[in-house]
C-alpha cells in the first residue's frame, strides 16, 4: 500500500517540530522517494579532484542508485557522465578507478565517446544513415551531469536540473572545506591511502543524526574509553601520549564537555559541531607547521584556522567533515535500512607527515570496520532499526532543547547537547523531499 | 631435550600458528596476547598483500600491544554493547608455508591461507585471506613480532568484525 508516493503533505507530517515519525528511517516507500527525489535535488559530495590526477583518469561512483564517472579531461577540468553507453546501456568500466586513455570504447558494441561523453564512433556507421538515432539521447553521447560544482577540489554534483543552486544551498558551512584545505601551507590536499568502507545496517539519516549526538558518547563508548582510561593510569595529565591514547582518551569527556563546545546550525540542514573547541583541540602542537600557515596565510588566517577543530561539520546529506585531523565521512544510503560509510584520510600538502598519521589513525581506530569505537555505535544503531518497529509509538524524540522560536531562524548558535543540530537536519529533509516531490525550484 | 633442529622443524612452527588460531577461537584472548613479543604488531592492511607498509596506506587495523590490550580489555567490559550477544569465531587454517628461516637471528616467517567465519546471533561474516607470522624464538618458545593478515578483499565494504582474524 502506498501512502506517500504522490503526497508531500504526507512527507512533511513526518517531521514535527520536536519529534521525526519512525517510517523516515523504516519506510522503503520513503526511501525510494528520497533516491528519486530528494537526493537528486540537494547537493552531494561525489570525490575530490586528486582521485583523478591525469587525463583519461576516472573513478565509479554511485548516487541515488545511478552509476557515475568522474573523469580528468584533456584541458584538466573535472566531468561526471552517466556510466551509462547510450546504445544499449552498458556501463563504460566496471574497475572502480583507472584510465580510459584518451576515449571510453564500450565493450559490448565497441561505440567509442570522448572524454565529456561526446560520441567519437561506432560500428556499421551506414546502418544508422536515415534512422532518428542522431536526434536522440541515443545519438548524442553518454550524458554529462550539467549541475556539477568544484569547490576547492571537492566535487559535488546535483543529478536533478531543479534544485537550489550551490552557494544558496551550502552557505556558511563551506568554510568547514576551506579550515581543511587551509591546513595546508600550498592551500592543497590530496586524498591519500585508501577508504575505509563500512556496511551499516541502518538508515542513513540516524548515522548522521549521530554525528550530531554529543550525549552518547559518555554511554555508548564507555567499554572503550575505560579500558583505555584503565591503560592510561598512572600517567600525568601532562605527559605526552601515544597518538592513538591522545585520540581515544578524548571520548570519555562528560556531558558539560560536550554541551559547552557549542553548535551552529545553517539553512539546509548543515551544521557545525563544536565551535567553540571539540575533542580533536588537544592535539599536541606542531611549531614549525604553525609558523609554515603564518608564512602562507599570514598570522591572523593561521589562528582562525589552528583555532577552529570542530568535532563534526555536516555538509547535508553526505558529508562530514573534521578539518582535524584531516579526516571525511561519506555517507551513500543503499537502502532503508543498509547506509555505507566511507572514511578518507587527506594529506595537507607542506605539512608535516604527522598530520596524516593523525588523520589515518583517527580513521582506523574510530571508523574501520574493525574499530572497537564504532562497534558499539554500529551495534546501536542497528538495534534502533529493529527497535523502532516495535509498539504504538511512531515517533523518535528531538525535543532536547526545543524552542519555539527557533524555527525559521536560520543560521544560529547553540550549546552543544541541543538536539537542534538534528531537528534541522530534519526540517531540511522533509522540505527538500516534498518540494522535490512537487517539481518545485 | 630440544634441540636447535627441533625448534625449526616445520611442524613445530606451523603448531605454533595452528595454536595462536586456537587461542582465539577459544576466547582465550590473555594468552593469545602473551604469544606477542613486547614490540608486536597484529596488522591487517587495507590493500592486502600489495601493501608495502602500515604508514603511507591506510588498515583496517594496525595495533601495537597497548591497543591489543585496549581492545581486549574492553571486551570484559559488560558495557561492550557490541558483543551482546557474543561473537564466536572459527579460523580454519591451509597447511603453513614456511617462507623464510634465520637460524642465526633464530626466526622464522610462515604463510598461512585461512577462512575465518565470524558469528553474532543470527549473523555470519566469512572472510578469507592468508596470514603471515614473523616469529622470533626467545627463552619462552616462539613469540610473534607481527601476525599480517592479508585479506582477499581487504577494501570491500565490511559490517563490523568483531574479534581478531
Amino acid at each position: 500500500m502506498s501512502s506517500y508516493r504522490g503526497n508531500p503533505d504526507a512527507i512533511r507530517a513526518l517531521v514535527q517540530d520536536d519529534r521525526v515519525h519512525r517510517d523516515a528511517y523504516l519506510s522503503d516507500e520513503v526511501f525510494e522517494l528520497e533516491q528519486r527525489h530528494f537526493v537528486t535535488r540537494t547537493w552531494s559530495f561525489l570525490g575530490h579532484t586528486s582521485q583523478v590526477p591525469e587525463a583519461g583518469d576516472y573513478v565509479a561512483v554511485e548516487l541515488a542508485g545511478q552509476p557515475l564517472l568522474m573523469v580528468r579531461q584533456a584541458d584538466g577540468a573535472v566531468r561526471v557522465l552517466h556510466n551509462r553507453c547510450a546504445h544499449k546501456g552498458t556501463q563504460l568500466v566496471t574497475d572502480t578507478a583507472g584510465n580510459a586513455g584518451r576515449f571510453f570504447r564500450c565493450p559490448y558494441h565497441a561505440w567509442t565517446y570522448k572524454l565529456d561523453g561526446a560520441p567519437l564512433a561506432l560500428p556499421l556507421k551506414s546502418g544508422y544513415e536515415g534512422t532518428g538515432l542522431a536526434q536522440c539521447a541515443s545519438g548524442r553521447g553518454l550524458e554529462a551531469l550539467k549541475h556539477v560544482v568544484v569547490y576547492r577540489e571537492f566535487v559535488f554534483v546535483r543529478l536533478a536540473d531543479v534544485g537550489p543552486e550551490f552557494d544558496a544551498y551550502f552557505g556558511g558551512v563551506l568554510a568547514a572545506i576551506d579550515n581543511m584545505v587551509d591546513r595546508s601551507p600550498e592551500g592543497r590536499l590530496t586524498a591519500a591511502g585508501g577508504v575505509l568502507r563500512n556496511i551499516v545496517h541502518c538508515n542513513w539519516k540516524m548515522y548522521l543524526e549521530n554525528i550530531n549526538d554529543t550525549v552518547h558518547p559518555v554511554s555508548t563508548h564507555e567499554s572503550a574509553v575505560q579500558a583505555a582510561q584503565g591503560l592510561w593510569q598512572g600517567h600525568a595529565a601532562d605527559e605526552p601520549k601515544p597518538m592513538a591514547m591522545e585520540q581515544i582518551l578524548p571520548f570519555g569527556a562528560g556531558y558539560d564537555f560536550f554541551d559547552r563546545m557549542g553548535g551552529r546550525v545553517y539553512p539546509n540542514g548543515h551544521s557545525v559541531l563544536g565551535i567553540h573547541f571539540s575533542i580533536h583541540s588537544g592535539y599536541a602542537q606542531l611549531p614549525e607547521y604553525e609558523q609554515a600557515l603564518r608564512d602562507a596565510h599570514g598570522a591572523e588566517r593561521a589562528q582562525q584556522i589552528l583555532e577552529r577543530s570542530a568535532q563534526n561539520a555536516v555538509l547535508f546529506p553526505s558529508l562530514a567533515v573534521k578539518g582535524s585531523p584531516q579526516a571525511i565521512r561519506v555517507i551513500r544510503p543503499l537502502a532503508a535500512d543498509r547506509t555505507l560509510i566511507e572514511a578518507w584520510s587527506f594529506r595537507a600538502e607542506g605539512a608535516p607527515e604527522l598530520l596524516f598519521e593523525r588523520a589515518q589513525s583517527y580513521n582506523r581506530l574510530v571508523f574501520s570496520p574493525m574499530s572497537v569505537v564504532a562497534h558499539d555505535d554500529v551495534h546501536l544503531f542497528e538495534s534502533i532499526q529493529r527497535g523502532l518497529r516495535s509498539g504504538a509509538n511512531d515517533w523518535v524524540s528531538l525535543h532536547r532543547g526545543f524552542d519555539a522560536a527557533e524555527l525559521g531562524r536560520g543560521t544560529a548558535e547553540t550549546n552543544g547537547t541541543n538536539e537542534l543540530l538534528m531537528r534541522n537536519q530534519f526540517r531540511a529533509w522533509a522540505q527538500h523531499l516534498a518540494a522535490g516531490m512537487e517539481g518545485a525550484p | 631435550m630440544t634441540t636447535e633442529r627441533d625448534i625449526f622443524d616445520p611442524i613445530v612452527l606451523a603448531d605454533f600458528v595452528a595454536e595462536e588460531a586456537a587461542l582465539l577461537d577459544a576466547g582465550r584472548f590473555d594468552e593469545w596476547l602473551a604469544l606477542y613479543t613486547i614490540e608486536g604488531r597484529y596488522w591487517v592492511p587495507l590493500a592486502g598483500a600489495a601493501q608495502a607498509d602500515p604508514h603511507s596506506h591506510q588498515s583496517l587495523a594496525f595495533e601495537d600491544r597497548l591497543l591489543l590490550q585496549l581492545r581486549i580489555d574492553r571486551m570484559k567490559s559488560p558495557r561492550a554493547h557490541s558483543l551482546r550477544p557474543r561473537s564466536r569465531c572459527q579460523h580454519v587454517l591451509q597447511r603453513s608455508r614456511i617462507d623464510a628461516v634465520d637460524e642465526a637471528g633464530r626466526s622464522a616467517t610462515l604463510s598461512t591461507p585461512f577462512v575465518y567465519i565470524e558469528t553474532r546471533g543470527e549473523l555470519q561474516l566469512t572472510l578469507a585471506g592468508t596470514c603471515r607470522h614473523r616469529l622470533v624464538h626467545t627463552d619462552a618458545g616462539w613469540r610473534m613480532c607481527e601476525k599480517r593478515v592479508d585479506l582477499l578483499d581487504p577494501d570491500r565494504a565490511y559490517p563490523a568484525i568483531q574479534l581478531f582474524i
